[in-house]
């Protein structure tokens, strides 16, 4: 976390200067100076990086300079709509690849499955915008059953939460994002249940399974495929990364009003102090769900739970 | 009528620029509760003739043609589901490696209780006092703690013995056990045979042994059968084909027993290594390695033939009786 704040806060600089957006033409050089020593911005680096640093144990990552609030709460506002974003295209993800990736595994010579391996490359090669201009041109312009920008109207849950998850207009509004974002996310986890899968269905255990008369469905799902996730979770951890960096993409284009979006406005608004912040929260919560995915991957694997009861 | 009856079975492997004949022409017969060995080195088919007895060859393994009978049904002519109904219940398996075998991340009484719900129509609390008697059976100490453990909280010797309280829920009429002991500690091996041994006596379980090792096998099966590349060379019961080996390749087996050589000598082999399926030799199988061979042996395949109470292929033994059989005559 602390080499994610220093580089976050050693972009600062080079983004381009803050000044020149905030006040615009007009202003004379004597007053950008002004304004540049009260924002304390011809102070050497490391006192500047000290000064972030101080606040950002307090949890202040500084203020932005475009909404003239702190850089926190203004993130933590857009929060929601992304997570939202997310957790549909990891839902739409696991339902959708794991039974692909098994399918490809049991039956590697069915048309289905060769289909499937033959999508998932060309899926692997498409970059995310593509396809999401693809959705918004087929789904909203040609089919018009869903709309290609917005949030659409939002909810209010538990009194913290404006979400879009409980009105069908919501719904709608979510469903392109969201399965964009999946889509771009599939291949990779298609293949890789795939080839976990053939792993295991080789192994003595699932011999074993067979000679002891038990029904395919039974050794495919529940001694084949419990195996097959102990990996296909590490990498899932790992792809949150990924994930997030598509959360920029695909918000931009659909015009998701999330964390991305408001990232991308950022760096053209040159708000530097919010961009720090945007790494920051994205390196927090990248920790957070590999923290989550080692609970999980706990939970899955018994080798994992003894160890942790130090045995 | 037999249990079970293997009849000119063939087992091929389906690569991509050839056929490779991994059994060739093997036929045996087991009876209810009998004992039987299936021996040879590495490579001689032996664990492909257990494995096809249930069906269950890898892939690209198929069987080519020939008959696997269980008592009147035809095993190569089931459907999945028929199979299913023969594997676990009539003919069970024990594998090799127990550290293998069972499913790390499910329990050990998961693994016990679906063998039995699968196959029978009982509840889970029934099923799981039948497992626990069984993992009682097999000499396991608390079984009801281990019912609840993984694999992983056992050694290999109780690895194995929870396997073959896995076989015993169904209470089969055959176990086939692809060298049980080999993956165990020296001192495991022999408690672990014994127990199979006496489950199989008790229960009136017939039992096919795969094993390396004429050791074993004399102190357990009642009949063997010899291997090599992929053919049955010798056949007959273990005390005679121990105490009088036929052919050529069994004598070379048996010398090689570190009980045939005396302190400080060097331990006796057969010379050469057994030929992998894409070079099998000409004529009979064994010919390059054995130091008996003729030129008919490089060119032709010996026949079956009837020695005593033992079978054997070999022109060796087959010239040696003619030999007896025409002296026979001069004399009368």
């Amino acid at each position: 976390m602390i080499i994610i704040s220093l580089i976050s806060f050693a972009i600062q600089d080079k983004l381009g200067d803050p000044v020149q957006q905030m006040v615009g033409m007009t202003v004379s050089q004597e007053e950008r100076n002004q304004i540049r020593d009260e924002l304390g911005l011809n102070d050497g680096f490391f006192l500047q990086y000290w000064r972030f640093a101080k606040g950002a144990i307090h949890g202040d990552l500084g203020t932005s300079y475009y909404y003239k609030e702190p850089a926190l709460n203004v993130i933590l506002e857009k929060l929601p709509a992304t997570l939202e974003l997310a957790f549909c295209a990891i839902v739409l993800v696991v339902i959708v690849a794991t039974p692909c990736g098994v399918l490809a595994a049991i039956k590697p010579r069915h048309i289905l499955s060769r289909l499937l391996m033959v999508i998932s490359s060309v899926g692997l090669s498409v970059p995310i915008f593509i396809i999401a201009i693809l959705m918004v041109y087929i789904f909203s312009i040609e089919l018009n059953i869903a709309p290609s920008f917005g949030r659409g109207q939002t909810k209010e849950v538990f009194g913290l939460w404006e979400s879009g998850l409980f009105t069908k207009d919501g719904l709608k509004h979510l469903l392109l994002p969201s399965l964009s974002l999946a889509i771009a996310l599939m291949p990779i986890f298609v293949r890789l249940i795939r080839a976990e899968m053939m792993e295991v269905l080789q192994s003595e255990y699932i011999r074993f399974a067979w000679s002891k008369g038990l029904s395919a469905r039974r050794i495919y799902f529940k001694h084949a495929l419990k195996n097959t996730m102990l990996p296909v979770i590490t990498v899932g951890g790992i792809q949150a990364g990924t994930l997030v960096a598509y959360t920029i993409l695909t918000e931009t284009i659909f015009q998701w009003p999330g964390m991305g979006f408001l990232f991308m406005d950022a760096v053209s608004r040159v708000d530097t102090p919010l961009v720090s912040a945007y790494l920051i929260v994205v390196g927090g919560i990248f920790v957070i769900t590999n923290t989550l995915v080692d609970l999980i991957y706990g939970l899955v694997n018994p080798t994992v739970r003894l160890a942790s009861h130090g045995l | 009528m037999n249990l079970l009856s293997v009849s000119n079975l063939h087992v091929n492997f389906h690569m991509k620029e050839q056929e490779l004949a991994a059994l060739i022409d093997v036929s045996f017969t087991l009876n209810r509760g009998e004992r039987i060995a299936i021996v040879g080195e590495s490579g001689a088919g032996k664990s492909i003739l257990g494995f096809s007895i249930v069906n269950l060859i890898g892939k690209p393994g198929y069987i080519k043609s020939g008959s696997i009978k269980l008592e009147s049904k035809e095993i190569t002519k089931m459907n999945l589901r028929q199979l299913q109904e023969v594997r676990g219940k009539r003919i069970a398996m024990i594998f090799q490696d127990p550290m293998m075998t069972l499913n790390p991340v499910l329990t050990i009484g998961d693994q016990l209780v679906e063998t039995i719900r699968s196959h029978t129509k009982i509840s889970y609390k029934d099923a799981r006092n039948i497992a626990i008697e069984k993992l009682h059976h097999v000499q396991i100490a608390s079984p009801e703690k281990r019912f609840n453990q993984y694999p992983h909280e056992l050694s290999g010797g109780m690895r194995q013995r929870v396997i073959i309280a896995s076989v015993l829920l169904l209470n089969p009429d055959i176990i086939i056990a692809d060298e049980p002991t080999t993956a165990l500690d020296v001192t495991i091996q022999a408690e672990i045979l014994q127990l199979l041994l006496t489950i199989c006596r008790d229960n009136g379980v017939a039992l096919v042994l795969i094993s390396h090792d004429l050791g074993v096998v004399s102190k357990v099966a009642e009949r063997t059968l010899v291997m090599y590349a992929g053919h049955v060379v010798e056949e007959g019961p273990t005390l005679e084909i121990i105490n009088d080996p036929q052919h050529p390749y069994t004598q070379g087996l048996l010398n090689a027993l570190p009980q045939m050589t005396l302190p400080g000598q060097r331990l006796n082999q057969i010379q050469g290594s057994m030929p992998s399926l894409a070079e099998r030799p000409t004529g009979c199988a064994f010919h390059p390695r054995c130091p008996y061979a003729t030129q008919k042996c490089r060119q032709e395949q010996p026949k079956f033939i009837y020695s005593g109470v033992s079978s054997v292929a070999c022109f060796l033994v087959e010239d040696m009786l003619n030999e007896f059989a025409n002296n026979d005559k001069e004399i009368s």
